[in-house]
């Protein structure tokens, strides 16, 4: 039963999540905080914020996670293979038709007309991170590495990679 | 039999590229390679390791020309799901096969989804350490602000499709289902897609159809 809810719950960010992987996340945090409550928002922050320190693709490392989490490394593959396979298979199967529609309106006005709608999950996410480091470390700790996070990622470009590893020093030492 | 440098100048058919190649010991090893690379090297998630793709796939092995790997992205963007995946499975079927596909995928993912286990495993073992408390409560805002790059990145995107008017709308109007109604993501994009491909009524005419 188990692994038929770890299906479901990644199979359905899955073949909705437009945009990629990142853009499926907060589809994730759905079906897995508020409908199997297999984690506390706070938890899979957590585990969100950690999955971005590690490389490769996000989707398949928190589906990989949470899997093995519920139910061992068959827990982890289920996860996985709901994660990527449907959307795979469509490609693999659609894409001769999908070169001959390239120019179909509709097809061009799917993936517009679902933008808005990925874009408020993402924001509403951002601003769960937001609220729960403001609960962990208070205003002050916030603000101060949002500051920075800006000054590094968006003014200077630094590697994310970096910008993590440095997160994570310097709250290892300070916080 | 053709050599990976002499692929370039190939003039492959779309979506034909390789089909019929019989030195696939080899291109497995090739395949299993570029995407592990990409699987370690790609920060920020599949999105953004398509660069790392591009260069393995285009210009390393020539597996794909230029335009051919531009259709492979646009097309792989109006499907759903991560894209990382989609790439890997589809150039590894086209390169190799079936095997090839799963060849590719497992290379993409595995490595990071071994390091994520193994991370998490360790660290939850540490979860009351001062020391793990800190790192993970300094890393979450950081990520808070790349999720919001990636919303606002999103929001740009809606307006260049829609204009701003429409997009705002729209934004609100998630907002509103989502948040204050409750209403479950995946069913409002399921409308959504839905109203894409058989109405659109008061959005724009019928003209631009095919077929």
């Amino acid at each position: 039963m188990i692994y038929w809810h770890i299906f479901l719950a990644f199979f359905i960010p899955g073949i909705l999540g437009y945009g990629g992987g990142p853009a499926s996340i907060p589809l994730v945090e759905n079906e897995v905080v508020d409908r199997y409550s297999w984690m506390s928002t706070e938890e899979f922050s957590e585990v969100l914020a950690l999955g971005n320190a590690l490389p490769g693709p996000i989707a398949t490392k928190m589906a990989g996670y949470i899997g093995f989490d519920q139910g061992g490394w068959l827990g982890a593959a289920v996860g996985i293979f709901a994660t990527a396979a449907p959307s795979l298979l469509l490609m693999v199967l659609m894409l001769k038709l999908l070169l001959k529609y390239r120019e179909s309106e509709n097809v061009k006005w799917m993936t517009i007309l679902v933008r808005p709608t990925i874009a408020v999950l993402l924001g509403i996410m951002a601003y769960q991170f937001f609220f729960s480091s403001y609960e962990n470390t208070g205003a002050v700790q916030t603000i101060l590495l949002l500051g920075a996070s800006y000054l590094f990622l968006e003014r200077w470009r630094i590697h994310p990679a970096f910008v993590i590893v440095g997160a994570l020093t310097y709250g290892g030492l300070f916080l | 039999m053709v050599a990976p440098e002499e692929a370039k100048t190939l003039p492959a058919p779309k979506g034909e590229t390789y089909k019929k190649k019989k030195v696939r010991g080899k291109h497995h090893l090739s395949l299993f390679a570029a995407f592990f690379r990409v699987g370690i090297f790609g920060y920020g998630g599949g999105p953004s390791s398509i660069p790392l793709v591009h260069k393995e796939v285009v210009d390393h092995y020539g597996w794909f020309t230029e335009d051919e790997f531009g259709d492979l992205l646009a097309l792989g963007n109006t499907l759903p799901g991560p894209i990382a995946t989609k790439l890997a499975g589809y150039i590894g079927y086209k390169v190799a096969g079936l095997f090839g596909l799963l060849n590719a995928v497992v290379a993409t993912i595995f490595p990071s989804v071994v390091a994520m286990i193994a991370l998490l495993t360790t660290l939850s073992a540490y979860k009351d350490e001062p020391w793990v408390q800190g790192m993970t409560n300094a890393v979450i805002p950081v990520v808070g602000f790349m999720l919001a790059q990636l919303t606002w990145q999103f929001v740009k995107k809606s307006s260049e499709g829609l204009g701003w008017m429409r997009a705002l709308l729209l934004i609100g109007l998630s907002v509103v289902l989502m948040e204050v109604l409750h209403v479950h993501p995946g069913l409002l994009i399921g409308l959504l897609l839905l109203y894409a491909v058989f109405g659109r009524w008061g959005l724009q005419q019928k003209k631009g159809d095919t077929e």
